[in-house]
C-alpha cells in the first residue's frame, strides 16, 4: 500500500465560499458502520463529485446530507448549512430537504402529467396560485433544459419521456422548490451515452446558482463535470480536492489505482 | 452422423410429458369451464320458470313488496314481491362496505407505511385468522353479542339490518385489509423516496400521493368486500330476523337474498311455485355476483393500464 498515508493533508479545505459541510459525520446502519469520520466542505455555485467504488459508502453520505437517512441509518456528527447543524434532531427536516433537493438514479417521476410532477410538491409546499405555478413549471423546465422539449404536452403523462427526457424532468421537479443545493445520486447511470451529455451540460448550466453535489460511477464524468472530487474507499473519505489534482496528480496510492481503473 | 439424426428425430421422454402435462391442463380447464356454463344455464333457466311457466310479471317481482309465494293475493295473483330482501340486501352490504373501508385503508396504512416488519407480520396473520373463520361464528357471535347489545340499546328483538351490518362489518374487514395491503404495495417504493426529498411530511405523502396511485386497488377492495358481504348466507341469517317484509329501520327484522334462500329452500319441493321463486331470487344473486365480478375487472384494468406504463420507463 506504500503510501497510503490517510494525513489530514488528503483532505483540502476549499478556500471558497462553503455552501454546505460535514464534521466528522458517522453512519451506521444498525451496528454497521457504513461511514467514519467524514469531514467535507463542498463550496458553493461549483460541482463537486463523490467517487469510490460499491459500497464505499459515497451514496449513503450524499443521503444524509438532506436527511434521507433519516429512519434508515443512524448519523452521528454536524452538518452545517447556514450555520445550522441541520443534522439535529430539533431541525424541521422538510425544510431542510426543500432547501436541499435530490435526484436518484433512476429517472422517477410520478404517473402524472408533466406539469402536475412539478406542481406536487409546489403545492405541498402552499404554493397555489395558477399564474405562479405556471410561472414555476416554465422557469424550472427551461433550468432543466427540458421546455423546449415538452412545452406543448405539459399535460401529457410523464411517463411518455424517454429516459433522459424523464431525468431532466425529475431535476426540474427538483429545482422548482428553489433549493440551494442539489444532491444527485448517480443521475445518469441509467440513461445513453447522448441523454448524459445532455444531463451534464444541464448540471453545468445549473452551477451558476446552485451549488451540485454528485454522485457517480463515471470516473469522465467526475473529471470533465466537477470542480472538487472526493475519494470515498471503505466507508472514509480517502482525497478530496479540486478535480484537476485528484486525477492528475492524486497523493493517495489507493486514489491513484481506482482511478486508472484498477480496482472497483 | 447418423446417430445425431436419429436423436433429433426421436419421440423422447420429454416431449411425451409436455403433451400429457398439457393435456391434463386442458382437460381440467375444460370440465371447470363446464361446470361454470352449466350452474349458470341451470340458475337461470330455474329462475326464469317462474316468468315463463308461471306468468309472474318482472316488474311484480322486482317492485312489489310482499312475499309470500305459497299464497294469493286478492287479485289471485302469487305474492313474490322481492323488493324488501333486495332493499337489505343492498342496505347490510353498502352499510357495512362503508363502516368497514376506513378501517381497512388505517389498518391497511399501518401495516405498509408505519409498521415494522414485524408489527406488520403479525397484523398479516391476525387478518389471515380472521379470514380463517367459519361464518357460522361470526353468526353465532353476533346472535350472542351484537343482538342482546342492539335490543338493550335501541329495544325491539335486536335482530335487523343494524346486526347484519356489524357482523358483516367484521367478516368483510379482513378481505378489504388485504386487498388494500397489496394495492399500497405496488405503489413503487421510489415514489415515497421521492416525495420525502421534495420535502413532503410523511402525511402528505400518503394523502397525496400513496392513496391516490393506490385508488385502482381499493376500489377493488372494496367492492370485493361487498361482493362477499352480498353473498353471505348463514352469518346474517342468524342475525336479520329473517322475515320478508320491507325492513322500516335498521332495528327491525328482515331479510336478504340468501337468508330468505337457506331459510326457504328446505321448505319448499323442486318444481313447485314456491320453489321457482326461490330460484328467482338466486338468479338475483347470481347476476349481482357478475355484476361486480365485472366491476372488479372494469376497477382493475384502469389500475393495470397505469402499472403497465409505469413499468415501461
Amino acid at each position: 500500500m506504500g503510501k497510503n498515508n490517510l494525513g489530514a493533508e488528503t483532505i483540502m479545505i476549499p478556500r471558497e465560499e462553503i455552501a454546505i459541510e460535514t464534521k466528522k459525520i458517522d453512519v451506521y446502519y444498525g451496528s454497521n458502520k457504513a461511514i467514519s469520520n467524514a469531514s467535507l466542505a463542498f463550496p458553493r455555485f461549483k460541482i463537486s463529485a463523490l467517487i469510490g467504488a460499491s459500497g464505499s459508502g459515497k451514496s449513503t453520505f450524499l443521503r444524509s446530507l438532506n436527511r434521507m437517512n433519516d429512519g434508515i441509518a443512524t448519523v452521528k456528527g454536524e452538518i452545517m448549512y447556514r450555520s445550522t447543524n441541520i443534522n439535529s434532531v430539533k431541525v424541521n427536516v422538510y425544510q431542510v430537504r426543500k432547501h436541499i433537493g435530490m435526484v436518484f438514479q433512476r429517472p422517477n417521476p410520478f404517473a402524472r402529467s408533466i406539469r402536475n410532477n412539478i406542481t406536487f410538491a409546489l403545492k405541498e409546499h402552499g404554493i397555489h396560485g395558477e399564474d405562479e405555478l405556471n410561472k414555476r413549471v416554465e422557469e424550472s423546465l427551461r433550468a432543466a433544459a427540458l421546455w423546449d422539449e415538452v412545452k406543448d404536452s405539459l399535460d401529457k403523462s410523464a411517463l411518455s419521456l424517454s429516459g433522459g427526457q424523464a431525468q431532466r424532468l425529475c431535476i426540474a421537479r427538483s429545482i422548482a422548490l428553489k433549493p440551494d443545493i442539489l444532491l444527485l445520486d448517480e443521475p445518469a447511470s441509467a440513461l445513453d451515452p447522448v441523454s448524459t451529455s445532455k444531463i451534464e451540460t444541464t448540471l453545468r448550466e445549473l452551477k451558476k446558482k446552485y451549488t451540485i453535489i454528485i454522485v457517480t460511477h463515471n470516473m469522465q464524468q467526475a473529471s470533465r463535470l466537477s470542480d472538487y472530487t472526493a475519494f470515498f474507499h471503505m466507508g472514509k473519505v480517502v482525497e478530496y480536492g479540486q478535480t484537476n489534482n485528484i486525477f492528475t496528480s492524486p497523493r493517495a496510492n489507493i486514489t491513484e489505482k481506482y482511478i486508472s481503473g484498477n480496482f472497483g | 452422423m447418423n446417430n445425431i439424426k436419429k436423436e433429433l428425430n426421436m419421440a423422447s421422454k420429454e416431449t411425451r410429458q409436455d403433451s400429457i402435462g398439457r393435456f391434463i391442463s386442458y382437460f381440467c380447464i375444460t370440465i371447470i369451464g363446464v361446470l361454470v356454463i352449466s350452474i349458470i344455464y341451470f340458475i337461470t333457466s330455474r329462475g326464469l320458470t317462474m316468468f315463463f311457466a308461471n306468468h309472474v310479471k318482472l316488474s311484480d317481482f322486482l317492485l312489489k313488496t310482499t312475499w309470500n309465494p305459497g299464497t294469493l293475493d286478492s287479485h289471485g295473483k302469487p305474492e313474490v314481491g322481492a323488493l324488501p330482501m333486495i332493499v337489505t340486501s343492498f342496505s347490510v352490504t353498502i352499510l357495512s362496505a362503508i363502516l368497514a373501508t376506513p378501517f381497512a385503508i388505517a389498518v391497511a396504512l399501518f401495516m405498509t407505511e408505519y409498521a415494522d416488519k414485524r408489527g406488520a407480520k403479525l397484523l398479516q396473520s391476525v387478518i389471515e385468522l380472521l379470514v380463517g373463520i367459519p361464518s357460522v361464528i361470526y353468526g353465532y357471535i353476533g346472535l350472542s353479542v351484537v343482538v342482546p347489545m342492539i335490543r338493550h340499546i335501541y329495544g325491539g328483538t335486536g335482530f335487523g339490518i343494524l346486526a347484519g351490518t356489524i357482523v358483516l362489518f367484521v367478516m368483510i374487514l379482513p378481505t378489504i385489509t388485504s386487498l388494500t395491503v397489496d394495492s399500497l404495495r405496488a405503489v413503487p417504493q421510489h415514489y415515497r423516496q421521492v416525495s420525502l426529498s421534495l420535502g413532503a411530511t410523511k402525511w402528505q405523502t400518503i394523502y397525496k400521493l400513496i392513496l391516490r396511485v393506490g385508488t385502482p386497488g381499493i376500489l377493488t377492495a372494496i367492492i370485493f368486500g361487498m361482493a362477499r358481504a352480498f353473498g353471505e348466507a348463514l352469518a346474517v341469517q342468524m342475525v336479520i330476523g329473517n322475515a320478508a317484509i320491507m325492513p322500516k329501520n335498521l332495528v327491525s327484522v328482515a331479510s336478504t337474498l340468501t337468508s330468505q334462500l337457506t331459510t326457504g329452500i328446505g321448505n319448499t319441493v323442486l318444481g313447485t311455485f314456491a320453489n321457482n321463486a326461490l330460484w328467482s331470487l338466486a338468479l338475483v344473486l347470481l347476476i349481482m355476483s357478475l355484476l361486480f365480478n365485472t366491476l372488479v375487472r372494469i376497477v382493475g384494468n384502469k389500475g393495470a393500464v397505469k402499472n403497465e406504463r409505469k413499468n415501461k420507463q
